[in-house]
């Protein structure tokens, strides 16, 4: 079944169509991965969808519901989430305290945090336990450091972090993957696994191609604002339009 | 030549005061609880202190009005991200309520106090409401500009009292009364305020701050919040000017006067931002000051203009973050 379905999306600024009639669907508990080159408008994607940006046109179904034009919020609390492709962390806050915003949301309260925790006012416990989940060691200081000291591969973490704390079913990652070493990637790539298998519908806008291969279930590929090919990872690498958007036509 | 570099260090005591642990010895206990009974015990003291100089003890009510404001300015702009310029706008419409209610309506001077603070805070909020969407300058402008539009509606209406203002509200008791109410309101509102920017909706008024973008993904309404951070800012700034209305037994155009706009900002610079007692601090050298430089007539502003420059060329961070920061850490040179 569908959790997610856009239907002709379309975004302009002024002039220039970001994004042009952009359909797909995305199932319950896939990772379902849109590639394309800078400026194709992946980014400008999640924003229409997390109610960020106003749509001109196209609508957006999640669960049969239509959720066009909703504020941002309103859709974080139905379980959809997203991380920034730039980290945006509270930097004047301790790491772990930056997961109190969304453990203090109405969902958060209603459902619990993941798997439940943070009811009944324990946030702060809950929070470490997020954090840990996610591969910051419970008995060092890094969960207790202000956020603006952290190096990049912990802020990647965090907003991660952030978005399981509102116990998301959708989660929309910006380039979670770009700015890290090959081992930090690597050590993301269980925990992709795990939140698949506990359900989690996760949507990864990412370069990063053959890590991307890894994990995900089907891709899109996206140029100028238009679908150029979706199916399985293999078919849309090999896709020629795909091909084309990435190195150039054979015939010059 | 040999760099050397400033290290600061934490105080021993500094790390074992963290936890619980602060409470296992008296020297640890005191080293937490020393600097707060110095304010308290000081502010508490120095109406009897000031006895023998009755028109210092009036100062005192100025000086604790300006730090309620100062507060609440401290309160929006560092720990909201609301840089708001309406100081006057709050004094001025906690003032008039105040008269209306106590004057008009011959509510008792103890009820109308707290009411005017409430009513006149759901009042500003409300004003406030539809700018909330502005960041930066372009909020400041907007509060900026509420204080003198009032200011010219009643002028032209002719409205409550016009330009004599509303007179005849009820002073307080006795001179005490008027020392202590001011003094426990200041205290109540300090520590009170300090709990809240560290309790979980605190916390969430502080990412707002820094960051309004994933506060929204996180699944909180960020209008909402700030409408709740402004209605706190607004309700002590409206129970100041209640209380000063009172003072002056006079409600008039000069509570919306943009001293209290400005003054406040300048207490929360020298004092040092983002800590709300150094918004105490700042008043407690500011307000004294501007009261001694008297004797120089029309040449104060220079000579205070002078005194703000210098404070923020030097001491830029301000007093009280200075304090803190000596207070908790010791520093030695090392070489690098």
């Amino acid at each position: 079944m569908s959790i997610l379905v856009v239907e002709n999306l379309t975004k302009s600024f002024g002039g220039l169509k970001a994004l042009n009639a952009v359909s797909f669907e995305v199932k319950e508990g896939e990772v379902f991965g849109i590639i394309g080159p800078n400026g194709s408008g992946k980014t400008t994607l999640i924003n229409c969808i997390t109610g960020f940006l106003k749509v001109n046109s196209g609508k957006v179904f999640y669960r049969g519901k239509d959720i066009t034009g909703l504020p941002p919020h309103k859709i974080a609390l139905m379980g959809i989430t997203r991380t920034f492709q730039i980290m945006r962390p509270y930097y004047s806050l301790p790491a772990f305290k930056n997961l109190i915003v969304p453990l203090w949301s109405k969902r958060a309260t209603k459902l619990g945090g993941w798997r439940g925790g943070g009811k009944h006012g324990d946030r702060d416990t809950v929070a470490v336990d997020i954090l840990e989940e996610i591969g910051f060691e419970r008995d060092s200081k890094v969960p207790y450091k202000p956020a603006s000291v952290l190096p990049t591969g912990y802020l990647k973490r965090l907003e991660l972090a952030r978005c399981l704390a509102l116990r998301p079913d959708v989660i929309f990652c910006d380039e979670i993957f770009s700015g890290l070493s090959v081992s930090e990637i690597a050590g993301l790539l269980p925990l992709i696994e795990k939140l698949k298998i506990e359900g989690v519908t996760l949507i990864m806008v990412e370069h990063r191609l053959k890590e991307l291969f890894k994990v995900a279930d089907r891709v899109m590929a996206l140029q100028f604002g238009e679908k150029i090919a979706e199916g399985d990872y293999k078919d849309v690498i090999e896709h020629p339009k795909v091909k084309e958007a990435y190195l150039g036509s054979e015939e010059v | 030549m040999q760099n050397k570099r400033r290290e600061r260090i934490d105080r021993g005591i500094k790390v074992r005061t963290d936890g619980l642990y602060a409470i296992s010895s008296f020297k640890e206990i005191m080293y937490l609880v020393f600097p707060r009974l110095l304010l308290i015990g000081g502010f508490l003291l120095l109406p009897i202190v000031l006895e023998l100089a009755p028109y210092w003890k009036r100062v005192i009510n100025i000086l604790c009005v300006y730090a309620i404001i100062a507060i609440s300015f401290d309160f929006l702009a560092n720990f909201v991200g609301l840089v708001c310029l309406g100081g006057g706008l709050f004094v001025g419409v906690g003032g008039y309520f105040s008269a209306i209610l106590n004057s008009y309506l011959k509510i008792p001077i103890f009820f109308s106090i707290p009411l005017s603070a409430l009513l006149g805070g759901i009042f500003c909020t409300l004003l406030f409401l539809p700018c909330l969407k502005l960041r930066g300058v372009y909020f400041a402008i907007v509060t900026l500009m509420y204080p003198l539009l009032f200011t010219r509606i009643i002028e032209a209406l002719n409205i409550l009292g016009g330009t004599n203002g509303i007179t005849g509200l009820d002073s307080f008791p006795n001179q005490h009364i008027e020392n202590y109410l001011i003094i426990l309101i200041l205290l109540i509102i300090l520590f009170g305020l300090r709990r809240l920017v560290n309790e979980d909706i605190g916390l969430v008024m502080r990412a707002v701050k820094d960051n309004d973008q994933s506060v929204k993904a996180s699944g909180i309404n960020v209008t909402y919040i700030k409408s709740i951070a402004v209605f706190i800012a607004s309700f002590i700034g409206c129970l100041s000017g209640a209380y000063l209305a009172h003072l002056y037994m006079w409600a008039g155009l000069s509570l919306f006067s943009l001293d209290f706009s400005i003054l406040p900002i300048a207490a929360v610079t020298v004092g040092g931002g983002g800590s709300i007692v150094g918004a105490v601090v700042g008043s407690l050298i500011l307000v004294p000051l501007s009261e001694f430089l008297r004797f120089f007539g029309t040449f104060r502003i220079v000579i205070y203009s002078l005194i703000l420059v210098l404070f923020l060329v030097l001491k830029s961070e301000g007093i009280m973050i200075y304090l803190t920061r000596k207070y908790h850490q010791f520093e030695r040179w090392v070489d690098v």
